[in-house]
């Protein structure tokens, strides 16, 4: 091929600018064999093998592990956390982003980085500072061990580690979009009579409408996966502070391995589901561009 | 805690040791992911081939998946008998190796996520010039396209090593945990929490904020300096 066209740039100029924007058709399949053969290795191979090993002893073993007392507690626990800490973040995701791309105040970079600050930090240092914070010996402990409050090794603990984590998953995904659409709807319909909250109601969230859900899906999942964070916080009370990414480490310690992954699949269920519904949206806006994750 | 015992705590050799394995495998995986990220966002948005909107949807899997599940899922395939360890004459899980791959699986989508608009976005029109010029298909990314996609790789590379650097959830299971050999700086704090150590975490914790912050700091600066010397700006 190479050669060929050598030759034919010396004689026949036009004959290259036609695939001169692409490359060589067998170049074309050894980089796409290249991908096919790492995302196989690192993603396909991994995914089967969850469900091979959850069902290693068979389905009668594989519901019974997710149907044991200390799995179920889990799950709900799991379920309640996600129940309080994503309505949370959607709504902070929504202020923030609103706060940043429709008015103009000074410091604004400071609280952009800020709010990027969960994604640098380690989810174990993330932890750290809250049981320094809460914890017993920690700066607001007495205070609240005289009021009678647990947050550390408790579930309230669990939850704010976790709104921490998954804060600007939302947020970062409004504010690109946001400053793309720009102020003059919100401007019109101002000019029109309509209040602020009419305004956010029947303007802004239409157009934000789908950018929130991606937000949502991806912050989910991170809330439901979460380990770091909420292994320093939890204290691992079985059947009361252990979410499901726990329960599934004691299991894999005590080399219950097929209850782990049976736990574990039910993990990646969610987890294909959740890349299901972001392949749709993405589809459905073509919201690739402004994707700045 | 004064400075004396601030100083002692992390320049013990174990924490040492610590610093210096995450943070050279975390490099290696940042490393490994902006060159896949690339090759990947490239085929991506430059080929056609079966099933290319799944493996485009996947790319996002390590995103969804819990941390633990792909953690343990990977000590499996790659302990000395597991699928993929088998194959190896040497042990993959439980060596600085194996905290690698996991390290590499977590970080996967950084880099593709941020290369590919920017892929979709470059104009045709500069490609075809370039062509017409004279230079050949590789002279053309090398000196046209890539210098457009090299502040999109500096931001998936950063993002891919700082997720890497705090990373526990994933390597705490394939890493073995041995103090020297594949003890990772979180697993430390994490150790001296367990201790209610909460001073010495402290301190550990710090130095790995602001090595963190140093890296961030410098990819931005190298990310102002590309932007400034190809666009022209």
């Amino acid at each position: 091929m190479e050669d060929k066209s050598v030759v034919a740039k010396a004689n026949h100029p036009v004959i290259i600018t036609r695939n001169a924007t692409k490359e060589p058709k067998s170049i074309q399949w050894i980089l796409i064999s290249v991908v096919l053969l790492f995302l196989t290795l690192f993603l396909v191979v991994p995914l089967i093998a969850i469900f091979v090993k959850a069902f290693e002893k068979g389905a009668e073993a594989y519901f019974a592990a997710i149907a044991h007392p200390d799995a179920v507690a889990a799950i709900k626990l799991t379920l309640i956390v996600v129940l309080i800490t994503l309505p949370l973040n959607a709504i902070f995701g929504v202020v923030a982003a609103w706060t940043i791309t429709k008015y103009d105040f000074k410091g604004k970079n400071f609280l952009i980085t800020l709010i990027d600050l969960p994604f640098s930090v380690s989810p174990v240092i993330a932890g750290l500072i809250f049981v320094l914070l809460f914890g017993l010996h920690g700066t607001l402990g007495p205070l609240l061990q005289s009021l009678d409050i647990k947050v550390i090794f408790s579930i309230p603990g669990i939850v704010i580690a976790s709104i921490f984590i998954t804060f600007p998953f939302i947020a970062r995904e409004l504010i690109p979009l946001m400053q793309s659409q720009g102020t003059s709807e919100e401007e019109a319909s101002l000019t029109l009579g309509a209040g602020g909250f009419k305004t956010f109601w029947y303007v802004t969230l239409p157009n934000i409408k789908w950018g929130l859900l991606y937000g949502v899906i991806l912050c989910n999942a991170r809330i439901i996966g979460e380990f770091g964070a909420v292994s320093v916080v939890s204290g691992h009370i079985r059947g009361m502070t252990n979410t499901m990414p726990l329960h599934i480490e004691i299991l894999y310690n005590e080399y219950q391995f097929s209850a782990a992954f049976a736990v574990a699949s039910l993990m990646s269920i969610f987890a294909i589901i959740t890349l299901i519904i972001k392949s749709f949206i993405e589809w459905k806006t073509d919201f690739k561009s402004t994707k700045a994750s | 805690m004064g400075f004396q015992d601030f100083w002692a705590t992390i320049t013990e050799p174990r924490v040492l040791a610590s610093y210096k394995l995450s943070f050279l495998t975390a490099l290696t995986a940042a490393f490994v992911n902006a060159v896949f990220g690339v090759l990947i966002a490239w085929v991506l948005t430059r080929y056609e081939f079966p099933g290319k909107r799944i493996i485009d949807g996947l790319v996002d899997l390590p995103f969804a998946l819990p941390t633990a599940v792909a953690g343990i899922t990977l000590t499996t395939l790659y302990s000395p008998n597991g699928w993929i360890g088998q194959f190896f004459s040497f042990k993959i899980a439980f060596t600085p190796v194996g905290i690698i791959i996991a390290l590499i699986f977590i970080g996967l989508p950084f880099v593709v996520r941020m290369v590919q608009p920017v892929l979709e976005n470059i104009e045709k029109g500069m490609e075809e010039a370039s062509a017409s010029l004279g230079a050949n298909r590789m002279q053309t990314f090398i000196k046209i396209i890539f210098p457009e996609l090299i502040p999109a790789i500096l931001t998936g590379f950063a993002l891919s090593f700082a997720r890497a650097l705090g990373e526990y959830g994933s390597v705490v299971f394939i890493a073995g945990n041995m103090p020297f050999k594949t003890e990772i700086s979180p697993l430390i704090i994490m150790t001296k929490l367990e201790q209610y150590d909460y001073e010495g975490a402290t301190a550990v914790a710090a130095v790995m904020l602001i090595i963190t912050f140093i890296i961030l700091f410098t990819i931005n600066i190298l990310q102002w300096w590309t932007g400034k010397r190809y666009s022209g700006k």
